[in-house]
Order: C-alpha cells, then sequence, then structure tokens
C-alpha cells in the first residue's frame, strides 16, 4: 500500500512529466490561457491515460510478451492511444453532450500529448507486471500534468494584467514562468526515491 | 522469419480489431444532425476566415440555426450567402453594405520622409518598437512591414512603394489586417465608396508637411468645398461621413495634398467626375525636410 501511495507522490511532484521531465509542453503552453480550459484539458488528459494505461498493460503483457515482440511496443501503443480517444471522443458526442463541447477540442489533441505516450512506455519499463502500480503511476502523470496546467494558467491569468514589454508578451513570458516553475518543482527532487 | 510473420499479425490483427470495433461504434453511437445545419455550413463559404465572429464556419452555421447570429453575418460570402441561408431557413434577410478594408496612408516611400534605415525583420511592430516608433518621420504613418500582407488569407494586401494597399475586390471584409497593424490604420469602409482620406495624421499642417507629401494638413479646404457637408476635419484629420457623400469627388479634385483619394488606389482607372477641375499646385508644398 505504502508503495501505491509513493509511486503516486513521486508521479505527481517529484517526477512531474511536465515540470521534471518536460512532456507534453505542447498543450501545455496550448491550452493554459485560462483556467477553466486548463481544468478541462487535465480531465481529459487524465480520462484517457487511465484507459490507456490499463489498455496498453493488457496488450503489453498478454499479447506482446508471451509472443516475445515487445519492440513492437511503442508502435502498439500509438495504436491504442489513437483508437482509444477516438472511440471515447465518438461515446461521448452520443452519451454525453456537454461534457464532449466541454472536452471537445481537447480530445484530439492527446492522441498526440507525449505525456501519454510516456507515460505507458515507462510503465512497460518499471512497473512490468503491476497492473495497480501502472494504474497509479499513469493516474499521477495526468495528475501531476493537471496540476501544473493549472498553475500555469493562474499565473498567466494573473500576468494579462501586468504591464509585461511588449517583446515578453504571450509566450515569451509563459516559458519564463514555466522556467521559475520547474526550479520551485526542483524542491521535491530527491524526496521520494524508487 | 518467423518474428516478422507473428509481428505483421499481431499489428495487422489489432489494427482491423481496431477498425471494426471503432466502425462498429460510429455507427451505434451515430448522433443525428439537423439536416438544416447541413445545409446552412454547405452554403457558407467554409473558408473559416473568423470575420463573422465566430471560430469557424460551423460555429457560426450553428449559431445561425439558434438564432444567435443573423443570416446576413458573412462578410465573405455577401447577399448571395445571405440569400441562400434564408431560404433554407425560410426568412428574409435584411440587406447589408458590403465593406472592405481601407489603409489609411498613402505616404509611400517615394513621398515621405525617413528618420533612419530600418533593417530589421519585415513585422510592423518590431519595426514600432524602434526610436521614434519606426523609421517613418510621421509618427502615424505605415511602416510597409508587412503585418497586413501576412495576415491577409485572400492575398487582398498588396505592399506598394513601401506601404500597404488593399485591393478593393479582392477584400472580403474579415477584418484579420485590422489588430495586426501596430498604427491603427486599417478602417473598413463601403465597399461602393469612391472618397476616401488615406491619412491618419493627427498631426498639424506643418508637421505633416515637414513629413509627407501627401498628408491631411487639415486645410479644410474639403470640409468647405463639400455641398453635402459629407466630409469634416477633426483633430486635425479629415473624414467622411458615408451616409451623406454623394461620391460627387468635389473634395478629391480640391484637396491641396491629395490626400483624399479617389478609390482604394491612386491609378485606379476610375476618376473622379471631370467638373472638379485640378486647381491646387501640390508642388508648392514640397518643403520636405531633412
Amino acid at each position: 500500500m505504502s508503495m501505491v501511495f509513493l509511486v503516486f507522490m513521486s508521479s505527481v511532484f517529484v517526477n512531474n512529466f511536465v515540470l521534471s521531465q518536460f512532456l507534453g509542453l505542447c498543450p501545455f503552453f496550448g491550452v493554459s490561457r485560462k483556467i477553466e480550459t486548463a481544468v478541462g484539458m487535465g480531465a481529459a488528459v487524465t480520462f484517457v491515460l487511465v484507459l490507456a494505461a490499463a489498455a496498453c498493460f493488457v496488450v503489453f503483457n498478454f499479447v506482446l510478451m508471451p509472443l516475445e515482440i515487445t519492440f513492437l511496443s511503442n508502435i502498439v501503443f500509438i495504436l491504442i492511444i489513437a483508437s482509444i480517444v477516438q472511440l471515447v471522443e465518438v461515446y461521448l458526442k452520443k452519451a454525453s453532450p456537454t461534457l464532449y463541447r466541454s472536452l471537445g477540442i481537447f480530445l484530439p489533441l492527446i492522441t498526440t500529448n507525449c505525456i501519454v505516450i510516456g507515460a505507458v512506455i515507462i510503465n512497460t519499463d518499471r512497473f512490468t507486471e503491476d497492473f495497480v502500480l501502472s494504474i497509479v503511476h499513469a493516474a499521477g502523470a495526468a495528475i501531476g500534468f493537471t496540476l501544473a496546467i493549472v498553475l500555469l494558467a493562474s499565473i498567466r491569468e494573473k500576468i494579462e494584467y501586468c504591464n509585461i514589454p511588449a517583446p515578453f508578451k504571450g509566450f515569451p513570458i509563459a516559458l519564463i514562468s514555466t522556467g521559475l516553475m520547474a526550479i520551485a518543482f526542483m524542491g521535491f527532487s530527491g524526496l521520494i526515491s524508487l | 522469419m518467423s518474428i516478422i510473420i507473428t509481428s505483421a499479425a499481431v499489428l495487422g490483427g489489432m489494427g482491423l480489431a481496431f477498425g471494426v470495433i471503432l466502425s462498429y461504434a460510429a455507427k451505434k453511437f451515430y448522433v443525428e444532425q439537423d439536416p438544416r445545419l447541413v445545409a446552412i455550413s454547405d452554403a457558407l463559404p467554409n473558408a473559416n476566415c473568423g470575420g463573422c465572429g465566430y471560430p469557424g464556419c460551423a460555429n457560426f452555421a450553428q449559431a445561425i440555426l439558434d438564432g444567435a447570429a443573423p443570416p446576413e453575418g458573412c462578410p465573405l460570402g455577401g447577399m448571395e450567402v445571405a440569400a441562400a441561408i434564408g431560404a433554407i431557413l425560410g426568412v428574409e434577410v435584411k440587406q447589408t453594405v458590403r465593406q472592405v478594408a481601407f489603409v489609411r496612408c498613402a505616404g509611400g516611400q517615394s513621398k515621405s520622409t525617413f528618420l533612419y534605415d530600418y533593417d530589421g525583420m519585415n513585422n510592423c511592430t518590431a519595426a514600432m518598437q524602434l526610436v521614434a516608433g519606426g523609421a517613418k518621420a510621421c509618427t502615424y504613418g505605415c511602416l510597409g512591414g508587412g503585418s497586413c500582407f501576412v495576415a491577409c488569407e485572400f492575398d487582398a494586401v498588396i505592399m506598394e512603394d513601401g506601404i500597404a494597399k488593399i485591393d478593393n475586390e479582392k477584400c472580403v471584409a474579415c477584418g484579420k489586417c485590422i489588430p495586426v497593424c501596430p498604427k491603427n490604420l486599417i478602417k473598413m469602409v463601403p465597399h461602393d465608396s469612391n472618397v476616401r482620406v488615406a491619412c491618419n495624421s493627427n498631426d498639424n499642417g506643418k508637421t505633416v508637411r515637414g513629413c509627407c507629401k501627401v498628408g491631411c494638413i487639415a486645410c479644410r479646404m474639403c470640409q468647405r468645398t463639400c455641398e453635402f457637408a459629407a466630409i469634416n476635419v477633426f483633430d486635425l484629420l479629415a473624414e467622411v461621413d458615408y451616409k451623406k457623400c454623394t461620391d460627387c469627388g468635389d473634395c478629391v479634385a480640391k484637396c491641396p495634398p491629395k490626400s483624399i483619394i479617389w478609390r482604394n488606389h491612386e491609378n485606379n482607372a476610375e476618376k473622379p467626375p471631370e467638373k472638379g477641375e485640378k486647381t491646387e499646385n501640390t508642388e508648392k508644398g514640397e518643403k520636405v525636410g531633412v
């Protein structure tokens, strides 16, 4: 049980996917203008990542490992993630139009979000035969992403009101803010070593 | 060899399985759409220019159907598209005046004075960051960096003699060039209007004379000439009231620095009516400083 907690905390804070592993920076900057959309993106990533981790775990352990074709893992994972995103999109459109409209534009973006494939690949390396830890790690990665993107969105909403020199407006100041956030998150390093 | 076959079989099998699942899901979870929405979407130009104020043609179509947007709201399609949408929805459409964007500066490189040579990137915002708000002596004029040229998706902006001009026919009034101009030079004018003030300078006559041959010097000649009170000088700059303007062209002929122009381009084939003969000599005031 303590292992589950440690894996979760490690993937949320210590090895935060955005701020210490620098994965998923594209949606991180793309949809962090407003807190609302940032929360939406975070929720969509969490949803897809947990599903993808479960599906990839099953395929990796029960198809690729027995057949000894684990070298195919990356391409198979991409296939699985893309299909899951499509499936979720189609299903949401029918089942919950409200949720579809709020997540709608983010769902196709997640197909190419490197946090998803990154977390899944790390799962196969570290938690190869442990389903629970894989899911916890994936959920932690997604929650860490949500945390980082919501924090950045909050900062950027405030920054809008500041008198920033024109050359730094927009993305440059967001990149600088992210750098400072990453430095702050370095404070967590060494807290948990797995 | 066997590993190749296994790999191909697994990958192919998975691709096939996912394909079947997805196509089944697409059928099972198919959402029926209002046929009018599809018809409106087809009637729209689908250029996704954003001129209507919605993120794209699809959102605009939905807004029309919801009654949130007027059927004649598409600046690109104009009356034809409005009529088509009106027919689909069975509603009357209002007559709208076609607007086009217009750059209110005629002071090209050959006509204006420069304080220094600008040798930076072709971007007006960058050019304006430098000393004196750009290389031009006139602080109101077009910098010719081509920001609007880049912003225009319809090839309507022409860079000519170091300043931007907008093609009256190609412009669809999407408005994308307006926010990118750091000098706020671009304004909407009626497409059919012929009289246009090609100057944005609020400086006094002496200052304008010092930096531009075709700038408005606020002499009020146009105001005195106009029989319909359609052109007036506010803040040392002439302004046309298109509701009153009858396109007689008197002010165009009388304007001493020729900053009121006929149509968009100076060399446009159409000329103002002949009755207003050229009285003022523009050469007289050409004491360009520096």
